[in-house]
């Protein structure tokens, strides 16, 4: 089991056309835009000049929208790549994606849609983005397990190299989302959480 | 020719969500990949698709891709000459 103490230090929620930073609001989209415009928004809003973006998936948009929000200001990048790494859950996996790229079969199957038909493709673009070479793992399950999510980081901390890990729920079917990610650092900066499960689950519940 | 070659920088924009890309910043003789837009192996195979959706054209040599996808204008010249051969 993990030894140690390891702190959330930030935290993003992607939720209902808004985007929180630490708890605080700093994007409400108009709530008539469907979710690929709301995450344009975002992206315009937080990063740019990042082309690929363009061809994610929903669910990669998402999950690399939040960690955009989530990283910022964050001293992440000043570690070395294998001391980052992430665990990401959702329930529907890459449902979303698997059923648009089945729709293009009958015809002529998209060899981009069928690049993102695996959820951990999200993981792979945070990585690409970021330099990240941790250790890295997709979790399917049917709702937000605060046990899990926050007890394997730490154990991760504890155990392995990883020094940060990014964690949490990457959720999309359709134009229901849902995305909470969280930073968790073996050192205290920020928003200085001691991790535990109700810590996280309370986070997670922030604005529901 | 010219319209033609018009036309696939608009579809090619589409294809591969090229989305900060305007056509008219795309040089007809601007190589598609590396350098050029930056395409990668995947967005090859959109272009195969592309080929076959608008304009019914199969590649049935796939050694003759990095030639016919140098640049929108070599593109443009491969689907004309299958056009007329077809004729």
């Amino acid at each position: 089991m993990s030894s140690g103490t390891a702190y959330i230090t930030a935290s993003c929620i992607i939720r209902d056309h808004c985007i929180s930073r630490n708890g605080e609001v700093v994007l409400e989209a108009d709530k008539g835009l469907d979710l690929q415009e709301m995450l344009r928004a975002g992206y315009d809003r937080f990063s740019g000049q990042y082309p690929k973006f363009h061809k994610m998936d929903t669910l990669s948009k998402l999950g690399w929208l939040a960690a955009e929000v989530l990283l910022q200001d964050s001293g992440i990048h000043q570690l070395p790549p294998e001391a980052a790494g992430l665990v990401l859950s959702n329930r529907s996996a890459s449902l979303d994606t698997d059923l648009r790229y089945y729709a293009t079969v009958k015809d002529i199957a998209s060899p981009a849609l069928f690049v993102y038909t695996l959820p951990n493709i999200v993981m792979g673009e945070i990585c690409i983005r970021h330099g990240f070479k941790g250790e890295n793992t997709f979790f399917v399950s049917d709702e937000f397990d605060a046990a899990l999510l926050g007890s394997y980081p730490a154990q991760l901390l504890a155990e392995t190299p990883l020094q940060a890990c990014l964690c949490g729920w990457v959720e999309v079917m359709g134009q229901q989302y849902d995305t909470a990610l969280f930073l968790v650092e073996n050192k205290a900066s920020g928003l200085s959480i001691p991790l535990s499960p109700k810590a996280l689950g309370d986070l997670y519940q922030t604005g529901k | 020719m010219e319209k033609l070659m018009a036309d696939l920088k608009v579809q090619i924009i589409e294809q591969l969500n090229l989305q900060e890309v305007a056509p008219e910043s795309i040089g007809n003789d601007e190589p598609l990949f590396k350098e050029g837009l930056g395409l990668d192996s995947i967005d090859a195979l959109e272009l195969i698709v592309l080929l076959q959706q608008h304009y019914n054209i199969r590649i049935a040599n796939p050694e003759q891709g990095p030639e016919i996808f140098y640049s929108v204008r070599t593109m443009a010249e491969f689907i004309t000459a299958q056009q007329t051969a077809k004729a």
